[in-house]
């Protein structure tokens, strides 16, 4: 058990030439702005679905007002990078704070709330979230808001997306991870022993909404325009898609998931009639023929591990 | 000095009284069984033992590290006061392997920090690497540390018993409160059970309360039984004069 292992060095290496290829081919225009738009939707979409399995696949918490952190921090990034003119550095931990921030206030009256009553609350919180962004005139009410500056760049898109997978998947590893997936196997066994559930669903929700926030800037610093519409229960919904898809309680299956999802609408956008009626079937087939997900609770794992310490174990 | 001390402990469920008028004291060091017939109220006064239920009127008073008042008593605070439960049905987090249940159960010996943890730090290491090779050991004197990354509900059902027990220990408590350990076991692992009770007892020094309805485990292992009958004590002693008493003998077998 040491940092500098054979895995974490194969896998900074695979990290590394990820992000060099893509840099490269960005560079010589082989990847066009188009596609370049689906990689940034992809970039945010592993992001959000990546934390919301924090919540809802590791922890068991069902949220539906994941969209409504990302819209706290799409907001709260457009407000420092364009009104404020701050830099984009600003803008992210802005809107990470206050989304975590929101994440808090939100998190510790409605966590006591199990199931489907969490899931109504949340809903709701993500609809009061909409319609104060719909009634205040300072960012643009209705209109939404305008001008915000396109920070977003493959370097910090890519950069942010490892950063959250990786100190995720290490939270998860930990004592910390293993006591919020005890809470999802059984929460009053988890309590007898010794673990303070009130404190980790708050700590786990708080998280969650932290990256969702720092998701939402780079969506804001992308397309230059958000307005409260974007980020209403459609969006929490998608997410949650993603990570139902992927599989509840495995990192590598929301990011594969989100991958899939994105490219398959893409591929979907040539036959704009049939969309969604394809996209729904593509997903009710994955749910009869594989309802744990296409990860299961499993991730991917390189090589097969002496000494596990995974919060997780591979459901047979 | 008594480990655990109740006093006048009374507990209603609306108009039910569950428990009422309980007055005990259990020594350290001591195993010490809780019978009674289906609805006696043993499970609420476990309830109330572990903090799940706070009591309508009464006190408990525990004893092992410092002196704990009853106000105190939070189902996750226990282990940390150095008490430990099993369930009467088991639960095991069923999708986790044993050595992750395992862990879970040495939980508050871990201490290290959320930044530590997100990012890796020494601190990570060294703790969890004292926790892994604690709780390994620990599996094998349970004989389990070769089916350590086998997920709990593929086990059988003694030994998914024996994973709960191992659990709780893992929270290196004093006191150890078991609810029905042999409930659904054969004669044959009632008695192994029986011998594993008495050794983990010395072993790890503990003091033990359980339930239980398999009269030969309590009679074979308890220094002192108490019964419960409609939510009150009517008896308590050594299995001897538990076994003598008419009181007792009315309570399970019916009066004339």
């Amino acid at each position: 058990m040491k940092l500098l292992n054979k895995k974490n060095i194969l896998c900074a290496l695979a990290i590394f030439s990820i992000y060099a290829i893509a840099g490269l081919l960005i560079n010589i225009g082989f990847i066009d702005s188009y596609i370049f738009l689906n990689i940034v939707l992809i970039g945010i979409n592993i992001i959000l679905a990546v934390s919301l399995n924090l919540i809802t696949g590791f922890t068991g918490q069902f949220s539906l007002g994941h969209a409504a952190f990302m819209s706290i921090g799409a907001y709260a990034s457009g407000i420092i990078t364009a009104k404020l003119g701050q830099p984009f550095l600003i803008g992210i931990i802005g809107a990470a704070l206050f989304s975590a921030m929101a994440g808090i206030i939100i998190g510790i009256p409605t966590l006591r709330l199990k199931g489907d009553y969490l899931a109504i609350a949340t809903l709701g919180f993500g609809e009061i979230v909409k319609i104060i962004g719909l009634n205040n005139d300072y960012i643009g009410g209705a209109i939404g808001l305008n001008d915000i500056p396109q920070y977003t760049t493959w370097s910090c898109l890519y950069a942010l997306v490892v950063i959250t997978v990786l100190l995720i998947s290490n939270f998860i590893k930990s004592y910390h991870g293993r006591a919020c997936i005890s809470i999802r196997e059984d929460e009053i066994a988890s309590e007898a022993m010794g673990v303070n559930t009130t404190y980790y669903k708050v700590l786990v929700f708080t998280m969650g909404a932290f990256f969702a926030g720092i998701a939402g800037a780079l969506y804001a610093n992308y397309f230059y325009f958000i307005k409260p519409d974007s980020f209403g229960f459609m969006k929490s919904i998608d997410i949650l898609v993603i990570v139902v898809f992927g599989g509840m309680g495995s990192i590598t299956g929301s990011i594969i998931g989100a991958i899939l999802l994105s490219v398959i609408s893409l591929f979907l956008q040539s036959i704009p009639e049939l969309r969604m009626v394809v996209y729904s079937l593509i997903l009710f087939f994955i749910m009869i023929y594989r309802p744990q997900g296409l990860m299961g609770k499993s991730d991917f794992k390189f090589f097969k591990k002496r000494g596990v310490l995974s919060g997780h174990t591979e459901s047979k | 000095m008594a480990i655990l001390r109740v006093n006048d402990l009374y507990k209603s469920f609306g108009g039910v009284k569950a428990v009422s008028n309980i007055n005990i004291s259990i020594e350290g060091g001591e195993i010490a069984g809780v019978i009674g017939p289906n609805g006696a109220g043993k499970t609420t006064f476990f309830n109330l033992l572990t903090g799940i239920y706070s009591p309508s009127s009464g006190e408990i008073t525990y004893n092992i590290k410092k002196e704990i008042p009853s106000k105190n008593l939070k189902p996750h605070k226990m282990t940390s006061y150095g008490i430990a439960r099993t369930f009467q049905n088991i639960r095991l987090f069923k999708n986790m392997s044993i050595l992750d249940n395992v862990l879970i159960g040495y939980h508050n010996n871990l201490s290290y920090g959320v930044i530590p943890s997100l990012f890796r730090l020494p601190s990570y290491y060294k703790n969890e690497e004292k926790a892994y090779n604690e709780v390994l050991e620990l599996l094998k004197i349970f004989n389990l540390s070769d089916k350590k990354d086998e997920v709990a509900r593929n086990l059988p059902y003694g030994e998914q018993r024996k994973v709960e027990i191992a659990r709780a220990l893992a929270a290196k408590p004093k006191l150890l409160l078991l609810d029905e350990p042999a409930a659904g076991m054969n004669p044959n692992e009632t008695k192994e059970l029986t011998s594993l009770i008495t050794w983990i007892k010395d072993e790890f020094d503990l003091t033990i309360i359980l339930i239980e309805h398999d009269m030969s485990l309590v009679m074979g292992i308890c220094s002192k039984v108490f019964v419960f009958n409609y939510g009150t004590l009517i008896a308590s002693g050594t299995p001897d004069e538990i076994q003598n008493n008419p009181q007792v003998i009315t309570a399970y077998l019916g009066g004339e």
